[in-house]
């Protein structure tokens, strides 16, 4: 009988009063399933509350900085491919933007729009697989295998203008690798349909959701001044309510011919990251069917030596062209010294590059100011406090992408 | 705060003004090539000039772009800090650097300013060894600790590898340049 | 959805598999029968550990889902412990921080296991050569299937899936037992 008194529950114990719990330190990563991208963050958690939490990262440092500074300015092109390996085509964007700025030109019409289309189909993508990483880690597997379609046919598309799927290569500083394949426009109002109809989707699939409002609302929610402070930019920072976006405020390529919303949330909570990027991925299908509409014929790159390669016609033929092949390839693309910034809006957001030139045929010094490095240096800050359990979907909405925060 | 552009930029004559009215002669050099305007201010004035920025209500530079450091090896002083602001009401761009020598490689922490300014800093610290005064929590954060060196430095070669597990194969042929 | 699979050319690939085995002295029949239905057993039932960390982990997600489909090839489970998986996919770039992070994973997984090598950073350190890459997932730990490409295309990783299936259907359980059980003792009592 005393055993069995000792072993059920007391009458004294309050139930409602807290248990006692001690702190425990828990390691998430850098190998774990719901942290794509190889990421530690080392937490101490009282109960289920997170106390204390430190982030380290690093485990994709490939030294792009020191690799660009041992190669010619067109040889960096292909590393800056594998930047943020989810939008390629913006960071060769910025690049050669960059590089341009140093000799002033500017690029023909036809280039221009050009990019911003590939461009804006590269964001698609981008926020395609962050939601559907983000969803798949929430436990729902259909949005992520209908985006993955949706983010199929683009690659396909791509792969028709570049020649490859996913690591580009495909700008030049002064103009494209290559004009459009034939048959582009009419591939592409094919998949138009197709992409906004697996946004739909999704949006059916989540918006409403319970299960993951539950999960994102109020979770990871950051104000304006903080979001700030943390010198975040793109999508994040949208969505604590600030309309920066590079397109808008400092236009490039052709977005100052193209008429396109901000999408702007409120609280700066998951839910809201998640609801301005459907919006981004509506507002980049307009942006590509106006550039349909406008895009000029002619020549996609500049008539200018100092920058692109001649025609191969001139190179057989002609001693100038012949030694202007020679010394382009071999010495590399010479601009005159000094420094240029130069910001793109990539998919995470403001992606600049700091290129030093020193006069010679590689760059001194190339510095890429990673939008993601910023916005995850807030992580510790977002997460104290909060659950155990949320760190993932505030973890999923920031969209990490290794290669580009830790280059 | 709403969104940016919401005044007109300060030109950047006025500006190189408002600080010389204020600090006096802090700026070493300035200039505007590539339509990037870019001043070089003393470095023991550093942490004061861009309070002054920031907080300065004609100018407002209120978000820190990009913090990073270059490696002039061979000239005197050595390295120079580069920061990019941005004044979120006027669209306002401008580029701060200070010039830092290797023997005392130590500049002020911008941490009490912009809390962006802490990862960054640890970064230039990880990768060139400038030393920041008044940073809370200067590790590394792309390398190891176990790492020697500043591997950005230009004397750092390209290929010094430093294995933390013993390697099954030797990474390249021994007589093949690092 | 990847359901229609089609069982009787599976049971006749069985039978073919143990009609193979040549009536020979009895000692070796049993073996060689054995051998030859574990592999085939195994071949089709792999399941991976996807060690993602850079750009091929894209390529990687698009193998996994709809359009290419791994689950066709029996590899479509990913367990996230390496104690349960026996298939190490190294998926990207391995520099030297992540190093020590791969072998633990490596040294985690039972017997037997194999690595495939995804990409071309993973098999040669790719067009990265500096202070921080690894030249090759194969200087951490033994590498079985190479897949070249940065980064490969889906077809090119199913086809190096088919290759690791054919050495696992070639690799004979018994000898490898036997080899293991021969180090073992070796270990256990020195040398002879």
């Amino acid at each position: 009988m005393d055993t069995e008194k000792s072993l059920s529950p007391s009458a004294e114990v309050d139930i409602l009063e807290p248990t006692e719990t001690r702190r425990m330190r828990v390691n998430v990563g850098p190998s774990h399933p719901a942290m794509h991208g190889v990421i530690q963050i080392v937490v101490e958690v009282e109960g289920e509350t997170i106390v204390y939490s430190d982030t380290n990262f690093g485990y994709l440092h490939r030294g792009f900085e020191k690799e660009c500074e041992n190669h010619t300015y067109q040889l960096c092109i292909p590393y800056t491919d594998r930047l943020n390996y989810v939008s390629p085509l913006i960071n060769n964007e910025g690049f050669c933007l960059a590089v341009e700025k140093f000799f002033g030109v500017d690029v023909p019409e036809r280039c221009k729009y050009i990019r911003t289309m590939l461009s804006e189909l590269s964001r698609i993508s981008d926020h395609q697989t962050c939601i559907g990483a983000a969803a798949m880690e929430l436990g729902a597997f259909t949005p992520f295998l209908y985006l993955m379609k949706g983010r199929e046919l683009i690659y396909r598309i791509l792969e028709e203008v570049t020649g490859h799927r996913l690591t580009i290569n495909y700008m030049r500083p002064g103009g494209l690798a290559a004009n459009l394949p034939e048959g582009f426009f009419e591939h592409l109002r094919d998949i138009i349909p197709v992409i906004r109809e697996v946004t739909s989707e999704t949006d059916k699939l989540l918006t409403k959701n319970r299960i993951f409002i539950d999960r994102t609302r109020n979770v990871g929610a950051i104000s304006k001044e903080d979001a700030l402070s943390f010198s975040y930019s793109g999508p994040c920072l949208r969505a604590c309510g600030v309309a920066y976006d590079v397109r808008k405020a400092f236009p490039y390529s052709a977005y100052d011919r193209v008429d396109f919303e901000v999408p702007v949330g409120s609280t700066g909570d998951t839910l809201d990251r998640y609801l301005v990027r459907m919006g981004e991925m509506e507002q980049s299908v307009r942006i590509i069917e106006q550039c349909m509409r406008q895009i000029p014929d002619g020549p996609v790159s500049v008539n200018d030596p100092r920058v692109i390669l001649p025609p191969k016609q001139e190179v057989y033929h002609t001693i100038e062209g012949l030694v202007n092949h020679f010394k382009l390839v071999y010495e590399g693309i010479r601009p005159p010294k000094g420094e240029v910034y130069q910001m793109v809006e990539g998919g995470n957001g403001e992606l600049g590059y700091y290129i030093v030139s020193d006069g010679t045929g590689r760059p001194y010094r190339v510095r890429v100011r990673p939008p993601c490095f910023m916005i995850v240096s807030s992580m510790d800050f977002m997460i104290k406090g909060a659950m155990m359990a949320d760190i993932v979907p505030v973890f999923g909405s920031l969209n990490m992408i290794a290669g580009e925060m830790e280059r | 705060m709403a969104s940016p552009k919401t005044s007109a930029p300060v030109a950047f004559s006025s500006l190189l003004s408002v600080i010389k009215g204020h600090f006096g002669e802090v700026v070493l050099a300035h200039r505007s090539d590539f339509g990037d305007d870019t001043i070089v201010v003393q470095r023991e004035r550093w942490l004061d000039v861009l309070r002054f920025l920031k907080d300065a209500p004609s100018l407002a530079f209120n978000y820190l772009v990009d913090l990073t450091c270059v490696d002039y090896f061979g000239q005197e002083p050595r390295f120079e800090m580069v920061v990019h602001l941005l004044a979120f009401e006027s669209g306002k761009r401008l580029r701060v650097k200070a010039r830092i020598p290797e023997e005392d490689a130590t500049i002020a922490s911008l941490v009490p300013l912009w809390r962006s300014a802490n990862w960054l800093e640890r970064e230039v610290y990880d990768m060139f060894g400038i030393r920041f005064a008044g940073h809370p929590d200067l590790r590394r954060i792309l390398m190891y600790d176990e790492f020697e060196g500043y591997p950005l430095r230009k004397d750092y070669p390209l290929k010094k590898s430093q294995p933390r597990v013993p390697l099954l194969s030797p990474e390249r042929e021994e007589e093949e340049e690092i | 959805m990847g359901l229609n699979i089609d069982y009787e050319h599976l049971n006749q690939e069985l039978k073919d598999t143990l009609q193979k085995a040549r009536p020979a002295p009895p000692s070796g029949f049993v073996m060689a029968k054995l051998d030859e239905a574990i592999g085939w057993a195994r071949k089709y039932s792999i399941f991976q550990y996807p060690f993602v960390t850079a750009c091929c982990g894209m390529e990687f997600m698009s193998v996994a889902v709809s359009h290419y489909d791994i689950d066709r090839f029996g590899a479509g489970m990913p367990r996230f412990t390496p104690r349960q998986a026996d298939v190490l996919f190294v998926v990207g770039t391995i520099n030297h921080k992540q190093a020590p992070i791969l072998k633990r994973v490596y040294e985690q997984m039972c017997e037997p296991k194999w690595v495939i090598a995804f990409g071309a950073c993973a098999s040669s350190g790719g067009f990265y050569d500096n202070y921080t890459t690894v030249r090759g997932a194969d200087k951490i730990i033994p590498v079985d299937i190479y897949i070249p490409g940065c980064p490969p295309r889906p077809e090119a990783v199913l086809d190096g899936l088919i290759m690791l299936q054919a050495q696992i259907q070639q690799e004979g359980y018994m000898n490898k037992r036997k080899a293991l059980r021969k180090q073992g003792l070796k270990e256990l009592h020195g040398q002879p």
